[in-house]
């Protein structure tokens, strides 16, 4: 096998400008792969991360009624915050919400909004909280950046909310917001105005009860509480996972079509070699080489296009990697429009599993694809090939 | 002692609804250290008969043995190992690989007998040195001669010491200054090694050098010549 290789070597350094126009494609191919998984495996961590922070720490109680694509499961979404988590509360690492549904009424305008009742000084969530610890004639409120976009607000405003308390009767107060946060996670942001819970609980008539109850500690076991639905961080950031890999499948469309001009590459230089090279072929039959070893010389040589490309990919590609790692990829299109938890700018990540798992399969499908034109010589006659006979 | 003995061969070729017959009960023996030729025109069947002694191509019928071994009853392996252990090529247009420089060219022998770095080196150097390319060990065929060529040809051929060397038309893109050269080259290799040497020819430069010539003419041995060596 090492003399195949050495002799592959050395005719593929031997071939020149041939060789290294394939190694440059099949190397492109390498980069753009792990670029492209890189920035995919960067978004996954950018939103768990993201929606840890903003919205589901390590996990969540429902209320058995809450349903976040029903509004309407708003009204009957609550009930007393259990005594199994009040340790917890107390030491910080529950925060409870009450969310009820509302009007706000910005320049006039009216909007259905959230009122979400969080503590101020929550330390769970990377939320602006303690703005709301503020002495103020009207209510401290924050909100998140696509709500003031949506809104128009701004910091500073003051601007009316109207709700339903727990009896069925509409009030109306003014709420002065006291932040605006930006966090990537649209369901953080979108129509939700955060107010101090003690407030909310006052105006909804609903003291000391929560539709929400999110801990800090994803590890940590979680019992099983009556009337609340545990989901674990996992279950709550399924819908990320699911479309990461709805979007991996159309950039497995892609890999497969940059694969497939390399491929071409190899498999059209492997033709070509084989056509071009009958009385080299025979040459190495005459001087002692089966047929079979032979189409072994020619699939090993076809495969360390694959290696060089490894290697010349490195060169170049490692660098740049690295640098989109510091830098990040912008998308040219305004993201926060997009639904989902992702960043403006996403930054990639790249595991060594990746990169692996990139290189292997390049050079499996490389050693597949120059062994398949190279059978042929197995077929020549040898006395054909030397006289360079095509064949 | 022979070291090849061909036994009424017959080599026939498909041709349309026929067979073209190329060798007819041809029946010969080579001793070692011969210096022979078979000589005849284009189409008399000497290329067959040496790609059969070769084990290159296999006989129709009769039987053909090289070395103990019946070439008709070789597996691919195994006429591979023959070639690789005991047989050298030389052909008309030297089959040298491009790509490879000179010393790489006539090292690729030993690589395949797996010949250790330091034993490699110095048989590599020594082939050289018989055919007179010392210090051109890094040039690559598209810098030499055609006679240089022809030298690292022989070079490739004789490194390994084989019991003999096949060489077809070895001289039918030289010069006359470089085929006595080339000649006189395996004359001297022939008489010191003891190979045996075999050539396929029309070229009378050659005819003159040879020991033993075997007419062959339409398939059929016509008449043989034994001469004295020089």
């Amino acid at each position: 096998m090492w003399i195949a290789i050495k002799l592959a070597y050395r005719n593929l350094v031997g071939a020149g400008l041939r060789t290294w126009l394939t190694v440059l494609v099949l190397s492109f191919s390498f980069v753009v792969i792990i670029w492209m998984k890189g920035v995919m495996v960067g978004w996954d961590h950018q939103a768990k991360t993201d929606m840890t922070h903003y919205e589901i720490g390590g996990g969540q109680y429902w209320h058995e009624a809450y349903d976040p694509y029903d509004p309407m499961s708003l009204y009957d979404s609550h009930k007393p915050i259990p005594p199994e988590v009040k340790d917890d509360m107390e030491r910080g690492d529950l925060e409870p919400a009450l969310i009820i549904q509302g009007n706000i009424f910005p320049q006039g305008r009216m909007m259905p909004a959230l009122l979400q009742g969080i503590r101020p000084d929550q330390t769970l969530f990377r939320l602006p909280s303690q703005s709301l610890d503020t002495l103020t004639d009207a209510i401290p409120a924050f909100i998140g950046a696509m709500m003031a976009g949506s809104s128009r607000l701004k910091v500073g405003d003051r601007v009316t909310i109207r709700w339903r308390d727990a009896h069925g009767t509409f009030d109306a107060a003014e709420i002065l917001i006291a932040a605006i946060f930006h966090s990537n996670v649209p369901t953080a942001e979108a129509s939700k105005v955060y107010l101090p819970l003690d407030r909310l609980w006052d105006m909804s008539q609903l003291h000391g009860q929560a539709t929400l109850l999110t801990f800090r500690d994803s590890q940590a076991d979680r019992p099983e509480i009556p009337g609340w639905i545990l989901k674990p961080k996992g279950e709550l950031t399924q819908q990320v996972d699911e479309l990461i890999k709805t979007k991996s499948v159309g950039q497995t469309v892609l890999y497969a079509v940059l694969l497939l001009l390399a491929m071409l590459a190899i498999f059209d230089t492997q033709v070509l070699s084989i056509f071009r090279r009958q009385k080299e072929i025979g040459t190495y039959i005459a001087l002692g080489y089966t047929r079979k070893e032979v189409v072994g010389l020619f699939t090993v040589e076809g495969s360390m296009h694959a290696v060089l490309a490894a290697l010349v990919g490195a060169a170049y590609g490692l660098p740049f990697l690295a640098w989109q790692a510091r830098v990040g990829w912008t998308m040219p299109i305004d993201a926060s429009q997009f639904g989902m938890a992702i960043a403006q700018t996403l930054y990639p990540v790249y595991s060594a599993g990746l990169v692996v798992t990139t290189v292997l399969i390049v050079t499996l499908t490389t050693a597949l694809v120059s062994y398949l034109p190279s059978r042929r010589i197995a077929k020549m006659n040898p006395t054909e090939a030397l006289r360079g006979k095509l064949q | 002692m022979d070291i090849i003995q061909i036994k009424d061969l017959n080599k026939r070729f498909p041709m349309g609804k026929g067979a073209f017959t190329a060798l007819n009960r041809v029946n010969l023996q080579f001793g070692r250290g011969e210096f022979a030729g078979l000589i005849g025109p284009s189409g008399s069947g000497k290329t067959t008969l040496l790609n059969i002694i070769g084990s290159l191509d296999i006989p129709s019928d009769g039987e053909v043995r090289v070395l103990g071994h019946s070439v008709g009853s070789l597996s691919q392996k195994e006429a591979a190992r023959l070639r690789r252990e005991h047989l050298g090529f030389i052909f008309q247009s030297y089959n040298l690989l491009q790509v490879h420089t000179v010393y790489e060219n006539v090292e690729f022998p030993l690589l395949l007998l797996r010949t250790t770095p330091a034993t490699r080196r110095r048989m590599v150097l020594d082939a050289l040195d018989w055919v007179g390319l010392t210090g051109r060990e890094h040039s690559k065929p598209p810098q030499l001669s055609g006679g240089e060529c022809q030298r690292v040809a022989i070079a490739r051929a004789m490194v390994k010491r084989p019991s003999l060397v096949l060489a077809d038309e070895p001289t039918a893109n030289l010069d006359a200054a470089n085929s006595h050269n080339i000649l006189r080259t395996m004359e001297t290799l022939n008489r010191e090694l003891q190979t045996t040497f075999l050539f396929a020819t029309h070229d009378d430069k050659v005819i003159n050098y040879l020991h033993r010539k075997v007419f062959l003419l339409d398939g059929r041995v016509d008449k043989e010549e034994t001469t004295q060596s020089n």
